[in-house]
């Protein structure tokens, strides 16, 4: 049954979040701390064991799929609903973030490419003796 | 004039939310088109959505005098729930399901430095500029930062931080001139960068993280190399709301408070 998707999703969230609070609250700050990012790890985490032991039917896969295949228009409708008045004074803090840091990322690529030694097929990629 | 007073009142003022969904879901749709009939799929026609919403909130915003940009209209007030902190991290992390444990082991070294940089990167670059343009306090600095890396990552560390709704708007904005600067600059770039092989797209990937704007740009320069990049972007959103709202933000805010 996709509720039960929806189900674990939600808890995964809510744990998250909980754990994200009291990291906040044991470093002193009023915020989370990474509980997204918690939530993600432990979604992913729990998913591939049940799915690894089959017991993740396509319907509550449905339960969770629905809600990331609308991710886009829910950033849509924040998009939408914050205060851009206020921050297009600031546009060119924007312009610069985004195209500074897309210039950096570009000319880092063939720096990291060479990590690792020669260009190796996929899959084939020479990793660290672990 | 009652009539339509009325239909406001009763229908699109008491299902809110249900409004929401039906204009979101017309914004999307158009904008898809325009995407795929002005810009023959060159700009994602998600970039181009989210474009539209940042201007409906300025028009928004100017009509009501209010701070929730479109949201602020009575009948479209269902927007702000829509787009609210509480489906926001619903639906970004179902995002993450899916990934596989095994093709997080296939991206290799390479892979992980390149994840690791690109985040590190992009926030520090972002708070860099944030600082330039006269920003002092860590929560703004931070979020303009995560603006840097994603539009995802951006108001996922905003909204944990409690972040203005300003800065929000900014760093939805700076992630969204950076992965359409990705989409379209991408193909250009590729010869000069050794962007030719499954290696260097994943490296690409975990580096620009915006997922839209890799897939997009790699579709442009060969479709063969989209799963590669397609596959450590995604990596890259979870690593951004992981790390951002909590060491890079106590990192920042370390240094300048």
């Amino acid at each position: 049954m996709p509720i039960y998707g929806t189900a674990l999703l939600s808890i995964c969230l809510l744990i998250g979040l909980a754990v994200g609070r009291l990291l906040g609250w044991a470093v002193g700050l009023d915020k989370n701390i990474g509980g997204v990012g918690i939530a993600m790890l432990l979604l992913i985490l729990v998913c591939d064991r049940l799915q690894k032991s089959g017991r993740i039917e396509a319907p509550t896969g449905g339960g969770i799929t629905f809600w990331s295949s609308i991710y886009i228009p829910i950033v849509v409708a924040m998009a939408a609903s914050q205060n851009v008045v206020a921050a297009v004074s600031g546009g060119w803090i924007a312009i610069m973030a985004g195209t500074l840091s897309v210039v950096a990322c570009f000319a880092l690529v063939p720096i990291i490419s060479r990590i690792g030694g020669t260009d190796a097929e996929e899959g084939e990629t020479t990793d660290i003796p672990s | 004039m009652k009539i339509f007073e009325f239909l406001q009142q009763d229908v699109l003022i008491k299902y809110h939310l249900v409004t929401a969904f039906a204009v979101i879901g017309i914004t999307v749709w158009l904008s898809y088109l325009v995407s795929k009939h002005l810009t023959r799929g060159r700009i994602h026609g998600s970039a181009i959505a989210i474009f539209v919403g940042l201007v409906l909130a300025y028009f928004g915003g100017k009509l009501t005098g209010g701070s929730k940009g479109i949201a602020d209209v009575p009948a479209l007030a269902g927007i702000g729930i829509m787009g609210g902190a509480m489906l926001r991290d619903l639906a970004i992390v179902a995002t993450a399901f899916g990934v596989r444990m095994e093709e997080f082991r296939k991206t290799g070294l390479s892979g992980i430095v390149s994840l690791f940089a690109g985040v590190l990167v992009s926030f520090f670059i972002g708070a860099c500029v944030a600082y330039a343009f006269g920003y002092r306090d860590a929560v703004s600095i931070t979020t303009i930062g995560a603006g840097a890396a994603t539009y995802i990552v951006g108001p996922v560390t905003g909204g944990a931080l409690g972040a203005s709704s300003d800065v929000m708007a900014l760093c939805v904005a700076a992630g969204l001139v950076k992965s359409i600067l990705v989409m379209i600059v991408t193909p250009f770039v590729a010869p000069f960068i050794g962007l030719n092989n499954p290696r260097s797209a994943l490296i690409f990937g975990g580096l620009m993280g915006t997922t839209s704007g890799v897939a997009g740009g790699l579709a442009a320069t060969d479709p063969k190399l989209v799963p590669y990049g397609a596959m450590t972007a995604t990596f890259y959103t979870g690593l951004g709301c992981l790390l951002g709202p909590s060491l890079i933000f106590l990192v920042i805010r370390l240094i300048v408070e």
